[in-house]
Parts: C-alpha cells; sequence; structure tokens
C-alpha cells in the first residue's frame, strides 16, 4: 500500500497544478449537471407543485410513479436516450448523440424526478398551512402555485442540491450517450471510469476527491447564499 | 441577490458553452478498448487533425458494441478487431469496403503461482484446457467484444465448453478490457488480453504474461466507412479521407512510430 499511497500524491500534485485539460473535464462535468439542474427545476417545480396542491383522479398514482422514479437507472436513462437520439432513432436527424447536449438530456431524465418530487412534498405542507388563508383571499388552487413556490424557495434549493449530487455523479447514462469522447463529452465520472480500466487506480481515485471537492465547493456556495437570503429575508420581515 | 447570481451564473455559462459548440468537421470513429486505453488514437489522431482540420471523436466500447452502434449510424468510420464480424458487416451493406490496418498478439495472463502450470508454453489451445482441468479462475469478458470472441474460439479448439463452468472457475466480467484485467488482478485469475491493453494497464498484482506466441493469438484491426447508402448522414468523405489517412504511407508511419516506453504495440500492415 506504500506505493499506493505515494502514487496517490503524486496524482492529487498533478492535479492541483493546474492540468488545463483536467480542468476542462472539471468544467465540462459543472457545466453540464449545473445546465440539467437549472432545466429539471423550470420543469420539476411547477409540476411539483401543481401536483401538491390539485385534486384529480389517479393524483396519488402519478406521485407514487414519480417517487419511484427518484431510482431510475441511469443506465435505463442512457439507454432509452441513446435509442432516442441515435441516427435510427426518432430524433437522429438532430445529431444530439455524443454531445454534451445529449448529456444534458439524460441527467435532466434522471433530476427532474427528485426536483419534482421533493418540491410536490415541500408545497404540500405549505400549501395545508396557507390553505385558509389563500381561500379567504379567493385564490384558486392552482393560481397558488408561483406564490407557494416563492415561499418554499429556501426549501427547494434543497432539491435542486440533491438533483445536482445525482447528476455530477452519475456515469451509467453519460457515457452512453456522450461517449466520453477526449475534449467533446469526457467528463469527471467518466474520466475516473477511464482511468479505472487503465488500472490507474490511484489517478482514479484522486480524481475521486476532486469531485468530492467539487459537490462539497457547490454545496458550501449554495448553503451560504441561502443563508445570506435568510437574514436579508428577516430584515425586510 | 439569489437572482442576480442566477443571472451570473446562466450568462456565464453561456460563455463556456461557446467554443464547444462551434461547429467544425468533424467525425465519430466507433472503436475499441485497446485503441484507446494504449494511447494510440491519442498520439496518431493530431497528426491527421493538423493535415486536415477534421476533428476525429472517438468513442471506444467493445467491438460487438461498436458494430451495433455503427448498424444504427451512430458512427462514420468503425476501426475494431474481429475480422468475421467486419466481413459480415460489410457483406449486410453496413459498411462499404474493410481494409487491414494494423496488428498485433493476444496474451494469456495469469498469476506467478500459476496452478495451471502453463508458464512459457506457446499453445493457447494446450493452456486453456491446463486451465479448465485445474479449474482455475479464468476471467473472460463476456462482453461480445473481439477479444471476447478470439477467446471463445480458442476455448472451441480445446473441446472445453466453458459456459459450463460459468460461475464457479470461469467468471464472465461482462465488461471492457481493461476493468477484467482488474477482475483478474483482484482474483488472480487467468484473462486472455490484447497486448497493447496489458502493456499499458497499471494494476497487474500478480499477474504475468504466461503464454504468447502462438500464430493463433494473431490480432487483425480492420477499418471501414459505414455506408452512406444505409444512413445518409455519414460524414461519408470526411470518414473516407481518415480512413485513406490511416491506410496510407503517413497514417501508417504514425502507427509505427507510437512506442511507449519504447515498444512497439501495434504494427501497420494495411495493403
Amino acid at each position: 500500500m506504500q506505493g499506493f499511497a505515494s502514487e496517490f500524491n503524486t496524482a492529487i500534485g498533478l492535479i492541483l497544478n493546474g492540468d488545463a485539460e483536467l480542468w476542462a473535464i472539471v468544467l465540462l462535468s459543472l457545466k453540464v449537471s449545473v445546465f440539467a439542474v437549472l432545466i429539471s427545476a423550470l420543469i420539476g417545480m411547477p409540476v411539483g407543485a401543481a401536483l401538491a396542491v390539485a385534486r384529480f383522479p389517479g393524483r396519488r398514482v402519478l406521485i407514487i410513479l414519480m417517487n419511484a422514479l427518484m431510482g431510475f437507472p441511469p443506465v435505463v436513462v442512457g439507454l432509452l436516450v441513446y435509442l432516442m437520439l441515435s441516427r435510427s432513432g426518432p430524433l437522429g436527424v438532430l445529431e444530439l448523440l455524443y454531445t454534451p447536449t445529449a448529456m444534458i438530456i439524460a441527467q435532466v431524465v434522471l433530476v427532474t424526478p427528485i426536483v419534482a418530487a421533493l418540491t410536490r412534498q415541500v408545497v404540500e405542507i405549505l400549501a395545508e398551512e396557507y390553505s385558509e388563508q389563500l381561500r379567504s383571499l379567493g385564490v384558486s388552487r392552482l393560481a397558488s402555485v408561483p406564490v407557494l413556490l416563492w415561499d418554499a424557495r429556501l426549501a427547494l434549493v434543497t432539491a435542486l442540491l440533491a438533483g445536482f449530487g445525482r447528476a455530477i455523479a452519475e456515469v451509467g447514462a453519460v457515457i452512453i450517450v456522450g461517449g466520453n469522447i477526449n475534449h467533446v463529452t469526457r467528463v469527471m465520472t467518466t474520466t475516473i471510469a477511464l482511468e479505472t480500466s487503465k488500472g490507474n487506480l490511484a489517478l482514479a481515485l484522486a480524481l475521486g476527491a476532486i469531485l468530492i471537492g467539487i459537490a462539497i465547493a457547490v454545496n458550501a456556495m449554495v448553503s451560504a447564499l441561502t443563508l445570506q437570503a435568510e437574514r436579508e429575508g428577516l430584515r425586510h420581515a | 441577490m439569489i437572482r442576480n447570481v442566477f443571472r451570473a451564473v446562466v450568462l456565464s455559462l453561456g460563455l463556456i458553452a461557446g467554443p464547444t459548440t462551434a461547429e467544425e468537421p468533424f467525425i465519430v470513429v466507433q472503436s475499441t478498448t485497446s485503441t484507446q486505453n494504449s494511447g494510440l488514437l491519442d498520439n496518431i489522431l493530431p497528426w491527421f487533425e493538423a493535415e486536415t482540420g477534421i476533428d476525429v471523436r472517438v468513442v471506444a466500447v467493445g467491438t460487438g458494441q461498436a458494430i451495433r452502434n455503427a448498424i444504427n449510424g451512430d458512427g462514420d468510420v468503425l476501426l475494431v478487431h474481429s475480422r468475421a464480424d467486419e466481413e459480415q458487416f460489410v457483406a449486410d451493406g453496413w459498411g462499404v469496403e474493410r481494409f487491414d490496418v494494423m496488428y498485433n498478439d493476444f496474451v494469456l495472463v495469469g498469476p506467478k503461482s500459476d496452478p495451471a502450470g502453463v508458464e512459457g508454453g506457446s499453445d493457447i489451445v494446450a493452456a486453456l484446457t491446463a486451465v479448465s482441468q485445474a479449474k482455475a479462475p479464468f476471467a473472460s469478458r463476456g462482453d461480445d467484444s473481439g477479444t471476447h470472441k478470439a477467446e471463445l474460439r480458442h476455448w472451441e479448439a480445446a473441446g472445453v465448453d466453458p459456459a459450463d463452468a460459468s460461475g464457479t472457475w470461469y467468471r464472465e466480467t461482462g465488461s471492457g478490457m481493461g476493468a477484467t484485467l482488474n477482475v483478474a488482478s483482484g482474483m488472480d485469475a487467468y484473462a486472455l488480453t490484447d497486448r497493447a491493453t496489458w502493456e499499458s494497464f497499471g494494476n497487474r498484482g500478480n499477474l504475468e504474461v504466461l503464454v504468447e506466441g502462438d500464430p493463433r493469438l494473431f490480432n487483425q484491426y480492420g477499418v471501414i466507412l459505414v455506408n452512406p447508402d444505409k444512413h445518409p448522414r455519414v460524414r461519408a468523405s470526411a470518414g473516407q479521407r481518415f480512413v485513406d489517412w490511416l491506410i496510407g504511407p503517413d497514417g501508417q508511419a504514425a502507427i509505427e512510430a507510437f512506442k511507449p516506453n519504447g515498444q512497439q504495440l501495434f504494427f501497420p500492415n494495411a495493403k
């Protein structure tokens, strides 16, 4: 294990010395996952909030389905997106396979159920608290969605972070639809998979450490922003 | 505050997105893990890209999957190593024409303790027979790749059906060559590997080359342009330029010159 430890140190050193290629990979990982989370938020939050306040037959079934989709195996999502985007697939004319866009699409499919399900939970509790006020103001259930989302915004940040965590750590889907192409679709997780398959275990582990570092940095940043927003909110109140 | 941050993030993402989405001519090559893991393609492609301005995007998977992806039209050029399948691919009309590019060889690796006693042999069939008789652990690709198919041919020649031993001493990883070598290294198993992947593999543990030099271990790579008649969106002219370059004097010289640690891993043999 002595050799492994020194190898690991060398790998960390290489990385911290600002290898341009590595930072391009880190940047692409962030770009793909942040985009995917933003799009998922645009879809998942309204859907989740609507499910929280609307009452219609089959609502429970939909909620169960949505919750179950949080555990959708990434490799299956990758396969489905591949079949859609392949030149023999229905969306083949778009020529999106093996591009970062394809990876964003796959991650949106993975992350949207998480954002929607967590939003539904948060908003449902809030809607119950506010139900009398909203009713007395004559606001319809669906019309109350934007208000409720705005009020729940700080809690919803956690939903987005959960989604980001799933997106940035995921390898099964992006390796199928992205193809792990050097300088085009190679991200942190697919690089780790590649280095592992080369038997460069220390380097793979060092890259994993970087990935965790990024996740911590993103979470810390968002947490700081949330805290500041909370303070500002108190001041205005 | 949050809204401003959000706006800044979106703006900066737009800036980052710029260069990578800019359209420059490129082709997608469906290839095998051995050409990528060994560093061959990373080493020779810049020559082609500098000469032609065509960016080559390599998707490295097993030969079986590479061929299926190419049949779906998700690649412009196929660079793999399973001759019978490549000829079938062309015969079925999916490819234009197959050309020899280069060769190397397969080797049988195994633990230094060598429970089957095959070390130093040069007869792969006899060696596999010994492994099966010793019921020594053997890690197989099990993924329909070129290496997996070569391995199955040798088992057949040995008159052994390893499927009978699946899950006992015969362990199918269903993964790439590197992942399979990691498994073999972890459980001190025998494995058949192409020499290029082996030479560049960093986690050998107790493994070493035990059997090599059998003419049946010859490993030929071929290149095929995906047929634009089947898939009109195939980038045929750029793809053809790559095929011509690879089997022409410049490409062949680049393959010849690729010697990591002074050792040649691929031997050009285009006709």
